[in-house]
């Protein structure tokens, strides 16, 4: 039988299920009102997610090696991935405990309050953090230390290629994988960091000026805005950086600051449409009429009556745009322009060693190289979007 | 009369601070087929979650936690989510406090008007229509059968209210539910949908709970009330009985409210120099102009009332004093000196002699500062004190609108009742020490037990600080008990002003005899002498287009 032919099949199945599931529930239960008002789509999507499992733990217990002896790529990746998963849901809650017991009060009701996803977001961006600060401390190697030995397998298994004393191998010219990705939490991490501070100094300054002011500096820095955001905002970063590297070398600025100055520029242009919103909504309430009447100045009107409104909604901004500048430097770093080499960070690690991943059908541990570096810059991405996410819903309302 | 509604025992509970705590501790309520049930209370009491319950419903974070609904011999506590689904909308229905707010925007008023019998299988959409027209004619909304083709946000206020008991009528009900329909009116504008509602409900035969926290409301309208005091019932009667004779304290404390009146203060001595004045002022938003020639003084210590209806210009006025408006033409003059118009002109002195209430304390008060940076910045920034000094003042201010410094110096404002966090917009006002205040609908937003003690304050400060204020109001009671001249306004203009003693006495201006015949008064029978003294067509706006 053909394969669509079997997806039919257990689709059907599935289907049956579904409405076998609601009907033995209301039989056993004597029609508790669960499975009484449980509309079909849910019992459908209960069997549905049941095979799923089903076919996940049967996949994930298929032998790693075939017959003819080589690895079987997609089981090893797919072990790796449930395990990696499996990891952080026990880290997650064992950080969550771990918060509920220690700390102040107040730390103690966030932590209790608080999803399991967010307290794993914490979790990873104290981890980067820490390695960030004490990188030099932690790392085996220097970050630009050539080493004996090149192009060692990760894996420290040396019947496949690997070495003890690099866990996680050594790229192409003999530095350490590891010590390289610890310092890659500093520059990449340190660098996305202080762009976006930069981005929302800029973009918030003349966000609440235009809202409170309004009129024709509204007019004037609301278009100067459209006119950059108009400009796809990779392809207009390549160009500046392209521009600066020839200023750098003329004025002997490192490269790295212009990319900073670049980047914060174009992604101000997001967090100052999102100020001026947030602050337009704010100027409009009578605290704000009473404090004009009252005679107070702008300084006073933007930081003391406007800007801890506006918090919420800037703090969670902020973790989505540390995101994207931190891929964006990722991208540019990939592209050649970004962060110099011999300096370690992640996007530039992804592209040195990026042809490795067609080695994934053969040996899944020659595949890993790319793959750690990005997925460094995944789990960042994903752990601020957690925090940011819970820290959203928090300022969404159901406050006390 | 068979029984329509039993609800036996009921317990609420709502989730907040990661716990259940009782919204509703076991009340009963029992409707008989046509009755209308009046249900009061203050706001918190629980009036709404009771109303809701009734459908068998609650808000999200709010449950039932025990005793039985039983609609027409169903409980609808255990009732399955198909059965109600089967009676909501087509036997039991709801009529929302804000229409503006329930209506879908995106769609015209008679798409949402069928929607109900057309869901419910009762009618084909044509029929439907037809129906929605009928009850547009008998809820007397004007241009029956095109209004429906308009979309919500081009009908007033008050058609709106009226489409929406339309819509809920669609299905012919049993039970419909109102919560607060008429709150957010004007009183020409309540009182016309107070008769429509009214006529409906008698001629289907619908029974009814009324929400609402105005008595006189509640008067007019219910065969029997219930009294809500923070979930718990303080009493139920026969309207005529509850009127006449109110057993408990508290309803008799409520009862009590409306009988606030100062004696008016003696007449201005000619010649005396006004505090402010406004002088022939005209003003415009852009283009359209919205105040003609608006003229009037208000003296040292005394009161005005300036009333109209949404639109008639009393706040614009208010603008124009503050200088947020500059005005067209005419001036604005403090002790007999003119004030430049905009408000960015006038110096700190000038700033601080003319201070404001807000009406919403929600949105007067910034909701990150504490209650003492609120009223310590204008003290600070005023008069330049500071430390011991400045933390002295605020004490001092907090004392005089009766809160406990100590207690409140370090909370947030919403760690606050409605009417606490009036009494701070009163002492931030009062920190600049003003010799004149606006009062923007200071009371509308509150309870009237909470707005008694507003008003009150307000006069005791004025006595004690020779206050004048500007007092902004749609609600005539208030007028009554606060003023010592009044002011009306309509379309902007003043169509007449003079002490209140003379303003209360007939004859009065057409304007002024409307507004004053429309506020409700206690007597069950109001409503139903007022209509056969002028037809249904003469009283609420309907009168006012035809001045």
């Amino acid at each position: 039988m053909s394969a669509l032919m079997w997806i039919v099949l257990i689709l059907i199945g599935i289907a049956a299920g579904g409405w076998l599931l609601r009907w033995a529930g209301q039989k056993a239960t004597s029609n508790a009102p669960v499975f009484r008002d449980m509309p079909y789509g849910v019992a459908f999507g209960y069997v549905l997610g049941a095979a799923i499992l089903v076919a996940g733990v049967f996949f994930y217990f298929k032998p790693t090696v075939n017959d003819a002896g080589t690895a079987v790529a997609g089981v090893v990746f797919f072990r790796w991935a449930v395990q990696g998963l499996l990891l952080s849901m026990l880290l997650a809650i064992g950080f969550k405990q771990f918060g509920k017991y220690v700390g102040t009060a107040g730390t103690r009701k966030l932590f209790r309050s608080m999803p399991l996803t967010a307290s794993f977001g914490i979790l990873i961006i104290i981890i980067y953090v820490i390695m960030a600060v004490f990188a030099p401390i932690i790392a085996p190697y220097g970050q630009e230390e050539v080493l004996a030995s090149a192009n060692v397998i990760p894996g420290g298994n040396p019947a496949m290629g690997g070495d003890p004393a690099y866990p996680l191998g050594t790229d192409q010219i003999g530095r350490d994988v590891l010590s390289r990705l610890i310092y890659g939490a500093r520059n990449t991490v340190g660098i996305a960091f202080a762009t976006t501070v930069l981005a929302f100094l800029l973009g918030a300054t003349f966000g609440f000026l235009a809202a409170t002011l309004g009129g024709w500096l509204d007019q004037f820095l609301s278009r100067a805005v459209d006119v950059l955001m108009a400009i796809p905002s990779l392809i207009f970063a390549l160009l500046l950086m392209t521009i600066a590297t020839v200023w750098a070398a003329e004025w002997g600025i490192p490269l790295t600051i212009f990319m900073v100055v670049i980047i914060a520029v174009i992604d101000s242009t997001r967090v100052y449409r999102l100020a001026r919103a947030v602050g337009q909504n704010i100027v409009v309430m009578d605290y704000i009429e009473a404090a004009k009447l009252r005679g107070e100045g702008l300084g006073y009107l933007i930081f003391k009556e406007i800007l801890p409104n506006a918090t919420a909604p800037l703090l969670a901004e902020f973790g989505l745009r540390f995101c994207f500048v931190f891929l964006t430097i990722a991208a540019l770093s990939f592209l050649g322009v970004g962060i110099q080499p011999p300096l370690a960070d992640w996007g530039t690690m992804v592209k040195e060693s990026a042809s490795f991943i067609s080695f994934a059908q053969f040996a899944p541990t020659a595949a890993l190289p790319p793959l750690l570096a990005a997925g460094a810059i995944a789990l960042l991405t994903v752990a601020v979007n957690f925090v940011v996410d819970w820290m959203l819903h928090k300022s969404s309302g159901l406050k006390e | 009369m068979s029984t329509l509604l039993k609800i036996r025992d009921i317990r609420l509970e709502g989730r907040s601070d990661e716990q259940w705590n009782p919204i509703i501790n076991g009340v009963d309520l029992t409707l008989q087929k046509g009755e209308v049930l009046g249900l009061i209370g203050e706001s918190g009491a629980g009036k709404s979650t009771l109303g809701l319950a009734a459908m068998g419903f609650t808000r999200d974070g709010v449950r039932i936690s025990s005793g039985t609904v039983e609609f027409d011999g169903i409980d609808l506590v255990k009732a399955s989510a198909a059965v109600k689904r089967g009676l909501l909308g087509k036997r039991i229905a709801y009529v929302a406090q804000s229409a503006a707010a329930s209506f879908n925007p995106a769609h015209r008023i008679i798409d949402q008007q069928v929607e109900g019998p057309v869901q419910h299988g009762t009618m084909k959409r044509p029929e439907a229509e037809e129906t929605g027209m009928e009850l547009y004619r008998k809820l007397r909304l004007p241009d029956p059968d095109n209004i429906g083709f308009r979309y919500p946000h081009q009908v007033s206020g008050g058609q709106l209210q009226r489409a929406m008991t339309a819509m809920a009528m669609s299905c012919r009900p049993d039970l419909i539910i109102f919560d607060e329909p008429t709150t957010a009116l004007d009183v020409t504008t309540q009182i016309e949908v107070l008769a429509s509602i009214r006529e409906i409900v008698d001629e289907y035969d619908t029974a009814a709970i009324y929400i609402t926290h105005d008595l006189a409301v509640v008067a007019q309208m219910a065969d029997q009330i219930k009294v809500l005091l923070k979930g718990d019932e303080v009493e139920t009667a026969d309207t005529r009985t509850m009127l006449a004779a109110p057993t408990q304290e508290y309803t008799k404390s409520l009862w009590a409210v409306r009988s606030f009146e100062r004696p008016a203060k003696p007449s201005v001595i000619g010649g005396a120099v006004p505090v402010v004045s406004v002088r022939n002022v005209d003003a415009s938003y852009g283009t359209v102009p919205v105040l003609h020639d608006v003229s009037f003084d208000i003296h040292e210590g005394r009161t005005v009332a300036v009333v109209g209806e949404s639109g008639s210009g009393k706040s614009t006025t208010a603008r124009c004093i503050t200088g947020l408006l500059p005005p067209k033409a005419g001036e604005i003059a403090f002790d007999g000196q003119v004030l430049p118009a905009d408000y960015r002109k006038r110096d700190k002195g000038q700033l601080r002699q003319a201070q404001m209430i807000y009406q919403m304390a929600d949105t007067a008060l910034n909701p990150r500062m504490s209650i003492g940076n609120i009223i310590a910045r204008p003290v600070q920034f005023y008069t330049g004190l500071t430390g011991k000094e400045l933390r002295a003042r605020v004490d001092s201010l907090l004392d005089q609108i009766e809160l406990e410094p100590s207690q409140y110096f370090n909370r947030l404002p919403s760690e606050l009742s409605g009417g606490q966090k009036q009494r701070i917009g009163i002492a931030r006002a009062l920190a600049a020490e003003p010799k004149f205040i606006i009062c923007d609908e200071v009371t509308s937003a509150l309870d009237q037990l909470v707005a008694e003690g507003i008003l009150r304050l307000l006069a005791k400060l004025q006595d004690e600080l020779k206050l004048s204020y500007m007092f902004i109001t749609h609600d005539l009671a208030t007028v009554r008990a606060i003023s010592d001249e009044v002011v009306v306004m309509k379309d902007g203009r003043v169509v007449e002003q003079g002490e209140k003693q003379a303003m209360f006495t007939p004859p009065h201006h057409a304007y002024t005899d409307l507004l004053l015949s429309s506020v409700p008064e206690m007597d069950p029978d109001w409503l139903t002498n007022l209509l056969q003294e002028r037809g249904v067509d003469n009283i609420g706006d309907a009168a006012v287009d035809k001045m």
